[in-house]
């Protein structure tokens, strides 16, 4: 395989054509996703950076001052205990991003490959594998993550970890079911006919033509991973403060909305604009990733 | 006055990639008891024209540019809604092409049929629920349901496709229409029940007058019952005249090229078969799937005790019809379908034998090339990854020169190098098979089978991928199993052919003393289905019947 791998490589260098290069080249002239992927790349940066950039320090409190609206000094306002709400917001957006992305990652790894193996190699493997998603879907969610708090403790990894293990249940359905209509496919055949060992066939055959329905998944589940975040910290089992999130201060947020409406609107914004860079760079991606749209 | 007039009709197709002039100016007339039929290869426009005439184009992005349809006087392109559903429900019937997915699978046939004469637009016209029945029976009988009466309540999928054509029929007949417009009905059913179909159909107008517009991209298929037939190429009509006309005094090049290009007579390559020195040996193979349809689950034997030998060098024709087993074979061999008994030698090697990873070096010297030249390409791999991907995988190229051993490959199967770059669906359906056939040859196989490698082609585009089908077996000493339906396709290429019905070996012979002298009836029966391009011996043959 080591031959193949650099010839592949060697061959994309010279030719300039594949499924990736093709695909970038394609979403590069597509300015919807090209925002939204400067928005994420843009909220990313800040996040990395924020604790050189941050006007304030997250736990800062001034409760002399306490909440007020959007100011010179506080250009988001502060909450009630007089923190700096674009300082809350930036370092939320740290372990909301991380979450998004790293728990998501998650998902998508296990899910496609476990569905993918399940519905290529089928028959009792695929049964076997299925009943153990179905167990899992079984499992009381929070049942579940109370359990692995318990055993190893409160870590923000393991909270990654957790949702991602509850999130990828629902991939690996979608993508067994496209493969299995996808290999009794006569290109699929011939890849066999070929003599390619079925990881090869996997690899280079499958899973590239269940990117479509893979992707739009993928940008529904990072805002949903966050939301749940927020729902885990809410009950005391993911961030505590004076750590924050976004889904976290939107939740204080609502508590307080009809006092100090900006400590839900500014998280809010946020959030949305997060999800809209997602579902903008998700559609392109599907598009570009499909040959099939066309190139101009 | 004919029944139909319809005169200078242009559709055009408008998209962002521009305009596409599907229908230009055509015009021709059909009168009661008639049959036209309408000729073309995919894209000459006959079906766009056929379903204009009951408004079924999407419009957008068709548009009607200009002429009329003239239905007993009344203008079919410009009449509004309710009159073209009185048009549709009372006039002018349609039967398309495939009648699984014109069913509707969950209602049975019997309420299907019926539920133009129980709903009909003229509310006065309406039928009570057990006349439409007693007539639906009756219609079934006439179309040659047996046991019509227990039969109206099944489901589509409880019927065989020559049969769901027949419950076309009888659905496009229920409110005796007088114009029938048949869009390829025959095309996706074996050639015997084509050949039954195609004659209930002809008995059927005689008996009622009705006019029919047949359309077809088969000369052969339209000779014995055409009466008027029109040629379209690229929208426009390239050749109008009567049958005898079109086939015996032909004066357009096109359709010059088109009858030149049905598969007839014998093979034209000398036949390089050696003699008693078989590549493959096949001895009593069995080949069953699970059935659990039935309780409890029993087997179906797709293959079911199959002996035979494919010399080195030989073409061997594999014939039959749907549901035969010949595909199961062809896959068995290749070790792409778990065989349940029997053996399968490939020299001296028992392929059933070896292991998966074994068996790889062997998956090297045979190939498949696949029927559907849609599926059987990954879309999101270009010709070249297709192509470089058995090199570089078995080793046959390296960096280096793989390149060069792509281009030579494209070369061979006749595409130009500058479609290196891109993806199937770029391509024709021809192309597209061009390609298939470059990614068989590039491990340089010994044995290719090729599984109804032309039948989703159109004529001349099937003519030529024989012609390079037939050439690259010169070129590269290929010995080849060629499984087919269409006798004709066979005889042009084969050096022997095994004929095989319901999973064994009916009949074996060298191609052309099995034509001249078949020793099955079976035989006898699939060689007098095949549709003649020939008019005068076809009607010879159909009054003989």
């Amino acid at each position: 395989m080591g031959l193949f791998k650099a010839s592949e490589q060697n061959q994309e260098q010279e030719q300039g054509t594949s499924l990736w290069k093709d695909a970038w080249i394609k979403l590069s002239k597509n300015y919807l996703a090209l925002f939204g992927l400067s928005i994420l790349g843009l909220l990313c940066l800040v996040s990395i950076l924020t604790p050189w950039i941050a006007p304030y320090g997250y736990e800062e409190q001034n409760l002399i001052l306490g909440a007020t609206p959007p100011s010179l000094a506080h250009w988001l306002g502060t909450d009630i205990f007089g923190r700096d709400m674009l300082t809350r917001i930036m370092y939320g957006g740290r372990v909301s991003l991380t979450v998004g992305f790293i728990a998501t990652a998650v998902a998508l790894i296990i899910g496609v490959l476990w569905g993918a193996i399940a519905g290529f190699v089928g028959g009792r493997v695929d049964a076997v594998m299925m009943r153990i998603v179905d167990i899992m879907y079984a499992l009381p969610f929070m049942i579940f993550i109370v359990l692995l708090m318990v055993v190893f403790g409160r870590n923000i990894l393991l909270l990654f970890l957790a949702i991602g293990a509850v999130e990828w249940l629902t991939m690996a359905r979608i993508v067994r079911s496209q493969v299995m209509s996808l290999r009794k496919q006569e290109f699929v055949e011939a890849a066999h006919s070929l003599g390619l060992s079925q990881w090869t066939i996997i690899r280079r055959h499958i899973i590239p033509n269940t990117l479509g329905p893979v992707i739009v998944y993928t940008t529904l589940t990072i805002p949903s991973v966050m939301l749940l975040e927020a729902f885990l910290s809410f009950l005391g089992l993911g961030i505590q403060p004076p750590q924050s999130s976004w889904g976290l201060l939107i939740n204080y947020g609502v508590e307080t909305m009809e006092e100090y409406p900006w400590l839900l609107i500014f998280p809010g914004v946020t959030l949305s604009l997060t999800l809209f860079a997602l579902n903008f760079l998700g559609d392109g991606l599907r598009d570009a990733l499909d040959p099939r749209t066309s190139k101009d | 006055m004919a029944l139909l007039e319809v005169n200078g009709l242009s559709i055009y197709f408008h998209s962002r990639n521009g305009v596409v002039k599907a229908v230009d100016d055509v015009s021709f007339t059909v009168d009661a008891g008639e049959t036209l039929a309408i000729v073309g290869e995919s894209g000459s426009g006959k079906s766009v024209t056929c379903y204009s005439l009951l408004d079924l184009l999407p419009k957008p992005p068709a548009k009607i540019e200009a002429g009329t349809a003239l239905f007993d006087g009344i203008d079919l392109l410009s009449c509004d809604a309710a009159q073209m559903r009185r048009f549709r429900s009372n006039d002018i019937a349609m039967i398309f092409q495939d009648p699984m997915t014109s069913l509707n699978p969950f209602i049975s046939i019997g309420e299907q049929l019926i539920e133009p004469l129980i709903y009909n637009e003229d509310k006065s016209a309406r039928l009570s629920r057990s006349d439409a029945r007693l007539r639906a029976i009756e219609l079934l009988d006439e179309v040659g349901i047996i046991d019509s009466e227990q039969r109206f309540d099944c489901f589509p999928h409880e019927f065989s496709g020559g049969m769901r054509q027949r419950v076309m029929i009888a659905m496009a007949l229920i409110n005796e229409p007088r114009l029938l417009i048949c869009d390829e009905p025959t095309t996706a059913l074996d050639v015997t029940i084509q050949a039954q179909i195609l004659a209930l159909i002809k008995t059927l107008q005689q008996k009622r007058d009705v006019a029919v517009i047949f359309i077809s991209h088969d000369l052969g298929v339209v000779a014995g019952i055409a009466d008027k037939i029109i040629v379209m190429c690229e929208g426009t009509v390239r050749e109008a005249n009567d049958a005898e006309g079109i086939f015996y005094r032909t004066e357009d090049d096109y359709t010059k090229k088109l009858l030149a290009a049905i598969p007839e007579g014998a093979k034209v390559m000398p036949n390089r078969a050696q003699v008693d020195n078989p590549l493959i040996k096949v001895q009593n193979l069995k080949t069953y799937f699970r059935d659990y349809s039935t309780t409890p689950a029993g087997h179906i034997k797709a293959v079911d005790g199959v002996s035979l030998e494919i010399q080195r060098g030989e073409i061997l024709g594999l014939v039959g019809e749907s549901g035969s087993g010949k595909s199961t074979l062809g896959r068995s061999i290749l070790q792409l379908a778990p065989i349940t008994a029997g053996s399968i030698h490939f020299d001296s090697i028992e392929l059933n034998k070896l292991s998966p990873a074994k068996l790889v070096p062997w998956r090297r010297k045979m190939q498949m090339i696949f029927q559907d030249p849609y599926a059987s390409l990954n879309p999101r791999m270009t010709v070249y990854q297709t192509l470089a991907e058995p090199l570089l995988y078995h080793s046959l190229a390296n960096a280096k020169n793989i390149d060069q051993q792509v281009q030579q490959l494209m070369d061979d199967v006749g595409l130009a190098r500058i479609n290196m770059r891109k993806y199937p669906h770029e391509f024709s359906g021809g192309q597209r098979q061009r390609i298939a056939i470059g990614r068989a040859i590039a491990t340089k196989p010994e044995l290719i089978i090729a599984d109804e490698p032309v039948s989703a082609l159109d004529v001349t585009i099937q003519a030529q991928i024989l012609d390079l089908i037939l050439n690259l077996v010169e070129k590269h000493n290929l010995t080849m199993m060629f499984i087919s339906h269409d006798l004709s396709v066979v005889r042009y290429i084969s050096d022997r052919v095994v004929v095989m019905n319901k999973g064994v070996i009916i009949e074996t012979g060298d191609t052309e003393a099995l034509w001249a002298d078949p020793q099955q009836q079976y035989t006898r029966d699939l060689l007098a289905a095949i549709p003649l391009a020939d008019p005068k011996s076809e009607r010879l043959r159909r009054l003989s019947r």
